[in-house]
């Protein structure tokens, strides 16, 4: 009877103290077929399969693998079932071959002496087979994360997986390397493998998947059948509500008559000679390929890398920030990419985290004034619409987005005046993205803040600039007016080789 | 998960109970363990630990480990002494400028730790040995005794009933829970030690924090340092020798994490009360003094055990 599925879910329960993360989702994967799981951040995607693979155990429900009945999984269970998963940071060890990570754990031996030659051997034929071209030899610290994330996938099937579950597998890579990812997946499942596919990006989903399983806030939703689909409910499904326009609409606020940064020539940090001028009440798109060194540049306009040669004028003075401090002083405020590692920290609570650029200015002989901070976070809990039923929760327990507004919340505590948004909705899902585009919005029109946002979603810097200048190799390479955004003239300027 | 209150008092307030069920059972071995004079001897017994466990405190909520410590309170012993008796220093400022020296250790340790970037654990072991021989140097090997009257007061006097060093310890805990919950660099030592590189870019300025922190823990040390030479009366070139490891076991016998960013002061208190409690309660039983260091090693186990195996169990 259920030789229909290789692995049920059914009716998969995880409390948490104080929380549910997933009441009653049930999801059934069908021999050969690919499998998109969707849902917003903090759906409980992650839970879910976590389950499957033994590192979350279920509070209540049945796992079934090929028939077999689990209430819960163990790694080793997994393994042994044929599960799979390919997380989104890989467990790979960087200062070993590929070869010897496609072995690691079980290396091919000669007694107790590791048989390198006959482990690249295996390993050339298992890359072989997936069309990928590795060196087996290469070490993993100078592979592209692409093919490390080939040698994961590959690994999974040396291991015979016949299940595998893949965690967001596009959103680390170059778009490049994701039509190569693609193809090894259409590969494996015509081998037959059955594939969990969790992404954001819904083009990806339509493009690869047979059919849609829709979850929110831990709860099942529904199954669809991709073909019979439409991207509207869709989006309407994952996030209970609709969504009229992806990108908010904005009013005309920018003022031509005051720059609020003018870069003269600025050089340092891996950029060359880069020159910029930024109106206030503008949102100035920063486009490229990544390694174009736009973050670069950004850090050295917060402090935090001191610049080489050139001039930054900010505000009519010329400014040289030799501490993210000073610049946060100056108005300046930088919300960068990596959200977990410097972004928030996440073992401090939210109050915290919107008090902390300030707390030296609100106390009175080193001593924080803690009604002014209850207040301060008060406020930016409200302006920002951070969900949260208490704001000594820890800042790790909040979804993406909500972390996301809480460092925004950071930065309009501060006073700042010019905010850089670095990659401002990575890892974000849909719904909350919206709201960090009005906000941004809101920045710039009713704060009367100018913006500086690296983005390297297309969509998002042309729909959300009012001018974009694009960047390759650390030299800068075109400048788009509004009426002139293109995909192509971006992607034209951000390959564009530099000229010495 | 309401149904098992005893157990969520436990899991929250574990260290304490391990104290009360210590002393508890200490009592039923030996009633006199409970005594008011029993408990202030074990008090006054922890006092230097429990001083030097405040800096000790900030240096471990940062993420780094500082092995001076013991170096200090012994150099400190020393070179009090020294200013005391060999050169006629008066005790007000020779205590002054013992204190600046241990300071000063520390912000050395901070310029090695944070300027130059070497690991705590190397860059305060180097201290450690060099000051200890710095130490021996001065006091030549020898013990230097005869100290004022007044000087006695601070490891001998008492207030009322209640031993001066214990109500030192008890003023300097006081002052490291005021920093920890009321400053704002208390608040920075929690950001800085979670995630130094997130602290930074939200404006701290994370190398003075560092050095702000090993000075704090040279200051402490060299406030235990005085305490103990003013009880021992006898400045002597081997005076904290291992102290450093009985300071770190309190600390982390109180919950701060070894990894930096978590802990509490009231644990710090805890995990001092309950090594306190075992070193008298282990005289009071006779247990011979090989098999105590056993039993001290098992508890630290156990202790940070039972806390990091509860987190293991959480994050799945």
């Amino acid at each position: 009877m259920s030789e229909e599925y290789v692995l049920q879910l059914q009716h998969i329960r995880k409390e948490y103290p104080g929380v549910v993360a997933l009441k009653d989702v049930t999801l059934e994967l069908k021999p050969g077929e690919i499998l998109a799981l969707i849902g917003e951040n903090g759906a409980g995607k992650s839970t879910l399969i976590k389950c499957c693979s033994g590192a979350v155990i279920p509070t209540s429900g049945k796992i079934i693998v090929n028939g077999k009945e689990f209430s819960s999984m163990t790694p080793q269970l997994a393994a042994e079932n044929g599960i799979a998963i390919i997380y989104q940071e890989f467990n790979n060890v960087k200062e070993l071959s590929a070869a010897e990570n496609l072995f690691l754990g079980r290396p091919i031996r000669k007694g107790i002496i590791v048989d390198k030659k006959a482990m690249e051997e295996a390993a050339a034929k298992a890359f072989d087979q997936l069309h990928i071209k590795i060196d087996p030899k290469a070490m993993m610290k100078d592979l592209t994360v692409g093919y490390q994330q080939m040698v994961e996938i590959a690994k999974a099937i040396q291991q015979s997986a016949k299940i595998l579950i893949m965690d967001e597998p596009s959103a680390p890579l170059t778009s490049a390397e994701v039509e190569s990812m693609f193809e090894v997946v259409e590969l494996l499942r015509k081998k037959g493998v059955s594939i969990i596919y969790i992404s954001h990006r819904l083009e990806e989903i339509y493009r690869l998947s047979d059919r849609i399983v829709v979850i929110r806030d831990g709860e099942y939703v529904k199954t669809l059948i991709t073909k019979e689909s439409q991207v509207e409910e869709l989006i309407q499904l994952m996030v209970g509500r609709e969504l009229t326009e992806t990108y908010p609409p904005r009013g005309d606020c920018i003022d031509k008559n005051e720059v609020i940064l003018e870069l003269k020539d600025v050089t340092g940090n891996g950029d060359k000679n880069i020159s910029l001028k930024l109106y206030k009440g503008e949102i100035l798109g920063l486009g490229g390929l990544v390694g174009a060194g736009r973050t670069e540049l950004a850090e050295m306009i917060f402090g935090s890398v001191p610049k080489k040669s050139g001039q930054m004028i900010y505000k009519g003075k010329e400014i040289d920030p030799k501490s993210p401090r000073e610049a946060i002083d100056l108005g300046i405020a930088l919300v960068p990419e990596d959200r977990k590692r410097h972004g928030a920290m996440l073992g401090v609570s939210i109050k915290n985290n919107i008090n902390m650029p300030i707390y030296e200015r609100n106390s009175h002989m080193s001593v924080i004034d803690e009604k002014n901070e209850q207040e301060t976070a008060e406020k930016y809990r409200k302006n920002m619409v951070i969900k949260t039923p208490n704001l000594n929760q820890l800042i790790k327990n909040l979804s993406g987005g909500n972390q996301q507004k809480v460092i925004l919340g950071r930065w309009m505590a501060a006073d700042s005046e010019l905010i850089i948004f670095d990659e401002p909705t990575r890892g974000i899902d849909i719904g909350a993205k919206y709201e960090i585009y009005k906000l941004m919005n809101d920045l710039v029109e009713k704060e009367g803040k100018s913006v500086l946002m690296i983005s390297s979603e297309m969509e998002e810097l042309m729909g959300m600039s009012d001018r974009i200048l694009v960047l390759a190799e650390g030299n800068m390479t075109g400048e788009l007016q509004k009426e002139e955004f293109s995909q192509e003239t971006i992607m034209t300027y951000a390959s564009t080789a530099s000229k010495e | 998960m309401k149904e098992n209150k005893i157990g969520n008092i436990i899991r929250s307030q574990g260290i304490w109970v391990v104290f009360i069920v210590l002393c508890i059972g200490f009592t039923i071995a030996n009633p006199r363990f409970i005594t008011a004079t029993n408990l202030l001897i074990m008090l006054r017994q922890v006092a230097v630990w429990g001083i030097a466990s405040v800096g000790m405190t900030f240096v471990i909520l940062l993420g780094d480990i500082d092995l001076s410590t013991g170096s200090v309170i012994t150099f400190v012993n020393v070179l009090c002494s020294y200013l005391m008796v060999n050169m006629g220093v008066p005790m007000a400022a020779a205590i002054i400028i013992t204190l600046a020296a241990s300071t000063l250790i520390g912000l050395l340790n901070g310029f090695m730790v944070s300027t130059i970037g070497i690991p705590a654990l190397i860059a305060t072991f180097a201290t450690q040995t060099a000051f200890s021989g710095i130490a021996l140097i001065i006091c030549d090997g020898q013990p230097i005794n005869g100290f004022t009257e007044a000087f006695k007061v601070f490891g001998q006097g008492k207030i009322g009933p209640v031993p001066v060093p214990v109500i030192i310890m008890i003023l300097c805990f006081a002052l490291g829970a005021f920093i920890l919950n009321k400053t704002y660099f208390g608040r920075y030592f929690y950001a800085v030690g979670g995630n130094i590189e997130a602290a930074r870019l939200s404006g701290i300025r994370t190398g003075r924090v560092k050095y702000l922190v090993f000075a704090l823990s040279g200051f402490f040390a060299g406030l235990a340092g005085l305490v103990l030479l003013s009880r021992v009366n006898s400045g002597m070139g081997n005076a904290g020798l291992g102290y450093e490891f009985k300071v770190i076991t309190c600390v982390v016998l109180g919950g701060v994490s070894v990894a930096g960013g978590s802990g509490r002061m009231s644990g710090v208190i805890a995990g001092t009360f309950i090594i306190s409690a075992l070193n008298n309660g282990m005289v009071l039983i006779n247990l011979n003094s090989w098999i105590q260091n056993i039993v001290l090693g098992i508890v630290l186990v156990l202790a940070v055990g039972f806390d990091c195996y509860q987190k293991k169990r959480q994050a799945n």
